[in-house]
């Protein structure tokens, strides 16, 4: 699927959901769980975690790609590693600004 | 991205937390979410094309800026301290709005379509709403009357994209610890009261809102509700400073961040600020209403780095705006447009996506997407921002042009002024003439002719007012803009 700026995502093994925060063009396989993700209102078909993709995804976490071009931020926690293309994405560290507000 | 999506994070996140406590009362984050659905519930089935806020702060305000942004629809606070005529006048020009009010304010009762701020938030309580349709990240979602110091106020429109591009490129979601407490002080009809909602709530920080400022009360809420962060404009900050006069420390021993921004802040105040505030962390926040609030700061560590210095170069950050927000390109241009060789003074322009430069007329932003900010400004070889004011208050006096600031800096550093404003009155042979307006705090020693020889050693003559006033106060809107028309004309007037 082509991810866009602003998608909302979910995921199809369990609760997660995602909002996409960045993405290059083009066409891409993100999965949860090893299975690919749905549109934030298909109803998934209760499937499990595909083996060799387990762990979790932490709400208000953002997770990015090898090579930095894509994005997602975590908007409701639950089951699954997150990839794309075969390669899983990886926890982003914080930014330690201070907080000016 | 959409302002929903906060609710919807804190919603399933902050479960048991503490969102805000305003006027004695407080509200759960679960709570604030429900309350807001159930208020675009209400809007969408109103069909209202817009929510206008007009009130303190209160628990009313996040619940009316979330259910306008449910409905789809943009959220308008407007100052409860407008005239009776101008406050009508604004509220006119949003036909149809719902209001949602100050109890003590003449706005007239038109069917369900107004409320007092109380009774608004009483009547969601439990009405069991669900999260709204999601709605376009594009839709205007906040219409902000800037504080028209240089012209008539008009409307700043900042869509969704542009207030989450903020949030998501300076806050992390649940970084505030359990024990934080903001202690908030700008009203919501300025940017930074907006800004500092949307961010304290996605940090999951509570946030204390202060009826009415008072040092007094600021500093006693602070000690009694162990605050960890505050907000304030520069001209709270001298108020604090001058109500702690005599005071070695400010004994607030829970203050870990003091935040400032809004307008100028006049460096021999913020130095006795950190002398005072020891132990706290101070940050300068720059940025515009039509730039979606911050796009530089000035770091604890920055202003601590500063301060201890000798090096004049690094002395001198104190009175800068700090460094540019990751995301955000700046360039200093000329008045014709060209960029500037570095370090030199312009027009500072900006861009990045947080960047809105729309009026309700139409977007300011160049074929490039760069904004024209009207502030002057240079930027030093490390980066760092000083501001030299709005473009529109530079003084051109033979052919030199002056900026107002460098004079104020002056004169706020001579023993007993306490505020100052440099304007330029037309005159005959320099084209403009430079006067100058101050305030003098108790036991003044210094004379007109003392001031104007202390300006003449430090700057040069040309940058010498010819006339300095003393004046019991300055006027300044009541966000602590310098409200420099009026001042001319007060000089005006003076002098028929």
């Amino acid at each position: 699927m082509e991810l866009k700026a602003g998608a909302r995502l979910r995921s199809a093994v369990g609760d997660a959901e995602f909002v996409v925060i960045r993405a290059a063009g083009g066409d891409v396989a993100l999965t949860c769980g090893g299975l690919p993700v749905l549109d934030s209102n298909e109803v998934p078909a209760k499937a499990a975690v595909q083996s060799g993709h387990e762990g979790s995804v932490l709400l208000g976490k953002r997770y990015v790609d090898e090579s930095d071009t894509l994005e997602l931020l975590c908007t409701k926690p639950g089951e699954g590693d997150l990839a794309v293309d075969g390669h899983k994405l990886q926890l982003k560290s914080a930014k330690p600004l201070p907080s000016s507000d | 991205m959409h302002l929903g999506l906060i609710l919807d994070m804190v919603h399933s996140g902050y479960a048991g937390r503490t969102a805000l406590t305003a006027g004695g009362t407080s509200i759960g984050y679960t709570d604030l979410a429900e309350r807001s659905w159930g208020a675009s519930a209400r809007f969408t089935e109103l069909d209202v094309p817009a929510v206008v806020y007009v009130g303190s702060n209160h628990a009313a305000f996040p619940v009316a800026l979330f259910g306008a942004a449910g409905a789809g629809v943009p959220f308008i606070p407007l100052s409860y301290r407008l005239g009776t005529e101008q406050l009508a006048a604004r509220i006119e020009a949003h036909p149809g709005a719902f209001i949602v009010h100050a109890d003590d304010l003449p706005i007239g009762t038109e069917g369900s379509r107004s409320s007092p701020l109380q009774p608004f938030l009483d009547s969601l309580a439990g009405v069991g709403a669900d999260p709204p349709p999601a709605q376009d990240a594009d839709l205007p979602c906040v219409l902000l009357y800037t504080s028209g110091t240089t012209a008539a106020p008009k409307a700043a429109v900042l869509r969704h994209r542009h207030l989450m591009s903020y949030l998501l490129g300076t806050v992390e979601f649940a970084s505030a610890d359990e024990d934080e407490v903001s202690l908030v002080s700008v009203p919501p009809y300025h940017i930074a009261g907006v800004a500092n909602l949307l961010s304290n709530l996605y940090a999951g920080r509570r946030i204390i809102y202060l009826h009415r400022f008072d040092p007094e009360a600021w500093l006693d809420t602070v000690r009694r509700q162990s605050v960890t962060q505050a907000m304030v404009i520069p001209t709270m900050l001298a108020r604090v400073v001058d109500h702690l006069q005599g005071a070695d420390d400010s004994r607030t021993p829970s203050l870990r961040s003091l935040s400032y921004g809004g307008a100028r802040m006049p460096t021999p105040v913020l130095r006795r600020a950190m002398e005072l505030f020891r132990t706290t962390g101070f940050v300068n926040a720059y940025g515009l209403t039509e730039t979606s609030s911050t796009i530089a700061l000035l770091g604890p560590d920055e202003h601590r780095a500063a301060f201890d210095s000798e090096d004049p170069a690094e002395r001198a950050r104190l009175g800068s705006v700090g460094r540019l927000l990751p995301g955000i390109e700046a360039e200093v241009r000329n008045d014709d447009g060209t960029p500037v060789p570095g370090g030199q003074s312009g027009l500072l322009h900006l861009r990045g996506e947080q960047i809105s430069g729309e009026y309700a007329g139409g977007t300011l932003l160049d074929a490039e997407g760069w904004f024209s900010s009207r502030d002057r400004g240079r930027i030093d070889e490390a980066g760092y921002l000083f501001i030299e004011g709005r473009a529109d208050d530079t003084i051109i006096r033979g052919g030199e042009n002056i900026a107002p600031a460098e004079i104020e800096d002056v004169l706020l550093s001579c023993e007993g002024i306490v505020d100052a404003a440099v304007v330029g009155l037309p005159d005959d042979e320099w084209g403009q003439r430079l006067v100058a307006a101050v305030v003098a705090g108790e036991g003044r020693s210094m004379s007109a002719e003392e001031l104007k020889g202390v300006v003449r050693d430090r700057l040069r003559s040309s940058k010498t007012p010819e006339t300095i006033e003393f004046w019991p106060e300055l006027p300044r809107t009541d966000t602590g803009k310098l409200l420099r028309r009026q001042v001319v004309a007060q000089l005006t007037d003076d002098r028929p």
